[in-house]
Formats: C-alpha cells, sequence, structure tokens
C-alpha cells in the first residue's frame, strides 16, 4: 500500500500562468473552491470558507511550507479536518507539493501528498526507537497477503 | 471534490486517522503481519520469539483492537486474536478517495488556467 499520493497533469499554460494560478490566493480559491482570507505566504496560515454549495460554514486551512517561484508550491494541512468538535492540531498533518516543469507545450504539474503514515507526537519517540525501516514495504506485502485472502 | 465525496469524508475521516496512528509503529506492524497469514494467535504465542513482553504485546494489542484492525475471538478459555482485513482495506479507499478529489481539483485547475 503506498502512503502517499501523486499527480502528474499536463496543462497547456505557460508555467507563470499556472503558478499565478497556485500560488494567488483568489485564484487558487477559484479552482480549489473556497474563499481565502488572505495570500498564501511561507510560515503563515491561510484560511477561509469552503464555496461549494452547501459545505459554506466549513473552514479550510493551510500552512504554507514552500514558495520557490515557478518550481515549488507546498504547504501542510489537516485534509477535509472539518468537524468543529475535534482539535486536528494534535494529529499530524500531511504535505501536499506543486511541483512545477516547463514542456514544449506548457506545463507539467506533478502534486504529491504525503504523511498519512505519521504517527502522534507522543507515539513518535517510541517508533524511531523500533523503527528497522521499510514499514511502507510491509505494508504493500501485508495488503498482497490480504488481497489474497479475502 | 464532488459533494458526495466530500461528505462521505467528513463522516469517515476519525476512524481513518486512528488507523494510520496505530499502524504508524514498527511494533504494531509486526504484530499485524504476524496475523496476516489469517490463523488467531494468542496473546502467548504472539509473545514468542520475540523481544518485546507479554505486557507490551497486549498493550499494542489493545491499540490495534481500538483501530478495529484486529480482534478478539474467544478460544475455549483464552483469547486469541485474528486480524479485521475490511479495516486495511478501508485505509486504501481513504486514499482512493483523497486521490479522486485530487483528480476532479486538478481538472478544474486545467480548465482555469487554459480558458
Amino acid at each position: 500500500m503506498d502512503n502517499k499520493i501523486e499527480k502528474k497533469i499536463e496543462l497547456n499554460a505557460p508555467i507563470s500562468r499556472v503558478w499565478r494560478a497556485l500560488t494567488d490566493h483568489r485564484e487558487f480559491g477559484e479552482w480549489f473552491r473556497v474563499a481565502l482570507q488572505g495570500p498564501f505566504v511561507i510560515g503563515q496560515t491561510t484560511r477561509g470558507h469552503i464555496t461549494w454549495p452547501g459545505y459554506e460554514h466549513l473552514v479550510w486551512e493551510a500552512v504554507v511550507q514552500k514558495m520557490e517561484p515557478e518550481r515549488l508550491f507546498s504547504f501542510t494541512w489537516h485534509p477535509y479536518a472539518v468537524d468543529p468538535a475535534v482539535d486536528y492540531s494534535s494529529e499530524p498533518p500531511t504535505l501536499v507539493e506543486f511541483r512545477l516543469e516547463k514542456t514544449a507545450t506548457g506545463t507539467l504539474l506533478t502534486v504529491t501528498e504525503s504523511g498519512f503514515e505519521n504517527v502522534p507526537a507522543h507515539r513518535r519517540a517510541e517508533a524511531f526507537r523500533m523503527n528497522d525501516g521499510g514499514w511502507t514495504q510491509q505494508m504493500k506485502n501485508i495488503e498482497t497477503h490480504v488481497a489474497q485472502r479475502p | 471534490m464532488s459533494r458526495k465525496g466530500h461528505s462521505a469524508l467528513l463522516k469517515n475521516r476519525q476512524p481513518h486517522a486512528a488507523l494510520f496512528a496505530a499502524l504508524g509503529d514498527q511494533t504494531r506492524l509486526a504484530l499485524v503481519a504476524r496475523l496476516v497469514s489469517g490463523q488467531p494467535a494468542s496473546i502467548a504465542e504472539l509473545t514468542a520469539g520475540s523481544r518485546i513482553t507479554r505486557q507490551a504485546v497486549t498493550k499494542h494489542l489493545r491499540v490495534l483492537q481500538n483501530a478495529g484492525i484486529v480482534r478478539s475471538v474467544r478460544s475455549g478459555r483464552e483469547n486469541r486474536f485474528a486480524l479485521n482485513p475490511r479495516s486495511l482495506h478501508a485505509m486504501q479507499n481513504y486514499l482512493d478517495r483523497v486521490s479522486h478529489q485530487w483528480d476532479q481539483a486538478l481538472a478544474r485547475l486545467k480548465s482555469f488556467v487554459e480558458r
């Protein structure tokens, strides 16, 4: 089982155009469907209400990690952390990275989301001591095994 | 993200967080790997041949049980533990859904920058 999501998409638009659509908070909000209150700033939280009809009461929130112009934009978030009764700040967030590459016809965009396997802080030390590597491989083995024995 | 997919995620997020956390530990993964054979095992069997104590095995089994990964089966006078394969599929389903929502968001981005 892969604990990382990776997507590649060819965009018929110049890299500068794609960079703007990703990092200008108003443009990002248009295609991502969220009304962001302020710009993306490295190390800071940007939040806003989701603009899907029926979900406007939900708040979207992300902390910008990297902004390397026309190359890399990344943020951490708690995907779909929308239960007001739960304090998500204690859970490890996932990392979303947008990588841009120039192509003959426009831009190749690669999106990855990683960190689903992260452990809560109070278990991290313990897990680190016991970690002899390769747990992703173990998960693959388990998944294969389980799939063979439904 | 679709409305349907989104609302399903709202409902199902918490159990998945528990799943990921429960599996983010080498000892627990090793226990899951032992149970993958399909045969329910007792605490004594799970402790045998490993460097960890019976108490530690018990503690880790409880975490796995609370996350729905492992279930306990009564066998005679002792409790045995078995894997609940559905929970691992549930985690894969969660990733598939997050993945699907990225597909939709990127399709919207594509029409946004190409118009």
